[in-house]
């Protein structure tokens, strides 16, 4: 049976734009994407909204609800108290292009600043073969359906825009952890370029990224202090710094 | 103007929408730290009440000061001087360091306090006060790096810790198979800090975490896989040893200075 929802739908632009009040119908079972194209059809035709599959496997319809970064077509209307006012923007670390679109073209600029998987010469293509044990964890990472909440949440760039030259963010992290921990990839370096280069180091661990993550990919746990752990190998690690002395002083 | 107010981004004023409890957690994540640096501040510089009948306090424990009660030391090792430019030095403090230092950089605890103390970000989606941010890449934060150092000395801790416990199971005149609300008090702080301490990330990579091949390793994956299920309750570790070794603290004080008697079960 349908009901009245109270909607408040972030309208305009780059330049300009507010918040607007509509009441729509939902009936039980709908999620935000529903009555928001509700809207679309019967209140605001000229409504900007992205999405495509409508089963949280797209990433497309990202968006903030009542302020928190979710997908909208797996956000259920009935997890909300039925006289709540449901407000919804567009992602609030991106630039906005018009009411719940945005510009997420800095994720694809970073995605091309990744090293790619680099595969080792004397395996001919076919000639592979790795044990499950060996791809298990990365194949956590592989469930990204790329809706950049991880992106949008992360403070390092919400918060502060000046950061997005040097901070590759925790979906490219993933990405890093994923092929460091490939069985395979030969590329030397990814732990200080991951550090040095993609801004590892500027990340504190405040799992906000985790949190949002629609995959439950344990981005943080699992990627990120991963990743920190092997750049501390590297970098800072007391065994290891004694052992290299100790090479040392043999070679001398 | 910066973060979610720059110009191109959607014009909102609210630094958030969220209409949950948001502030609650890092609330009462800094009520709770904050009692526990005072009280731990208070007791380091206190140097004394921390040792009676076989108990030893674990912020005084291993006691390395010239200053310690004799019966507390390990096996009468007291390598440091009771002062240091004629300021007399609590025993606490030359240890306290390791504990404080793996519970500082803890990867746990950088989450509850920078959310909590340094509100950056206060929540998921709450914009911080801050106008600049460099995370861990310079000082001090990068020290947060020396993570696995404080690791290591952890482990040191914990069997000194342990072998505490273990020597609580006398009774008054020295005679062992005796068991006390202390020893059992102990017991379970060193046991949750040993808990603590392999949940730890570190102690994940260290054990299995680093390696790109599992299947040439079969007993490191096996480890790994073990740290890592613990690793799933490193904050309720992390939670309920500090309570712990709070808890054990206050009962070693409150039987020494004897407002508590140590309750023999047998």
């Amino acid at each position: 049976m349908a009901r009245k929802l109270n909607l408040r739908i972030w309208r305009g632009d780059a330049t300009d734009g507010g918040l607007k009040d509509v009441q729509v119908d939902v009936n039980e079972g709908e999620v935000v994407l529903d009555v928001i194209h509700r809207v679309q059809a019967t209140q605001m035709g000229d409504l900007a909204v992205r999405w495509n599959c409508k089963a949280g496997k797209c990433g497309s319809c990202s968006m903030e609800i009542n302020g928190k970064p979710r997908l909208a077509c797996m956000t259920q209307v009935a997890s909300f108290d039925e006289d709540e006012t449901i407000t919804v923007t567009p992602l609030r670390a991106f630039p906005v292009i018009k009411d719940l679109v945005t510009d997420v073209s800095f994720n694809y600029k970073k995605a091309m600043e990744i090293p790619a998987y680099e595969h080792p010469k004397e395996l001919a293509p076919g000639e592979a073969r790795m044990e499950q044990v060996d791809v298990e964890r990365s194949q956590e990472f592989r469930k990204c359906i790329e809706c950049f909440l991880c992106q949008n949440t992360c403070h390092v760039i919400r918060d502060h825009e000046e950061n997005k030259k040097s901070f590759a963010g925790p979906r490219f992290f993933i990405r890093i952890a994923e092929l460091d921990m490939h069985p395979l990839d030969k590329l030397k370096n990814r732990k200080r370029t991951a550090q040095e280069e993609h801004g590892l180091g500027m990340c504190n661990i405040t799992k906000c990224c985790t949190e949002v993550c629609p995959e439950h990919i344990k981005i943080t746990d699992n990627a990120i202090i991963p990743m920190k752990e092997r750049v501390v190998d590297i970098k800072y690690d007391p065994a290891r710094m004694f052992a290299g002395l100790l090479k040392r002083e043999k070679r001398n | 103007m910066s973060g979610v107010f720059s110009p191109t981004r959607a014009k909102i004023k609210e630094r958030t929408l969220r209409t949950d409890k948001w502030w609650l957690e890092p609330a009462i994540t800094f009520g709770v730290l904050f009692s526990f640096v005072i009280y731990a501040t208070f007791r380091a510089f206190e140097g004394a009440n921390y040792y009676k009948d076989h108990l030893i306090s674990p912020f005084y424990s291993p006691c390395l000061s010239q200053a310690c009660v004799p019966e507390a030391t390990l096996f009468g090792w007291t390598p440091v001087s009771a002062e240091i430019f004629n300021f007399a030095l609590s025993p606490a403090l030359i240890i306290l360091i390791f504990p404080l230092g793996f519970r500082m950089t803890c990867y746990y605890y950088r989450k509850a306090y920078y959310r909590s103390f340094w509100l950056s970000p206060p929540a998921c989606a709450v914009a911080e006060p801050h106008t600049k941010y460099t995370g861990e890449t310079r000082a001090p934060l990068i020290f947060q790096n020396a993570h696995r150092w404080f690791f290591y000395a952890g482990l040191v801790f914990n069997v000194f810790l342990t072998y505490d416990a273990i020597i609580s199971f006398k009774n008054v005149d020295g005679q062992w198979g005796h068991m006390s609300l202390g020893s059992l008090v102990l017991l379970v702080s060193s046991t949750l800090l040993w808990m603590y301490s392999l949940s730890c990330h570190t102690c994940r990579h260290t054990v299995g975490g680093r390696l790109k091949h599992f299947s040439k390793h079969p007993v490191r994956y096996k480890l790994w896989t073990l740290v890592s299920a613990l690793n799933h309750k490193h904050q309720q570790f992390a939670w309920f040893s500090l309570a712990a070794v709070a808890f054990a603290d206050i009962y070693v004080r409150q039987v020494a200075t004897g407002a508590w008697t140590n309750f023999y079960f047998f």
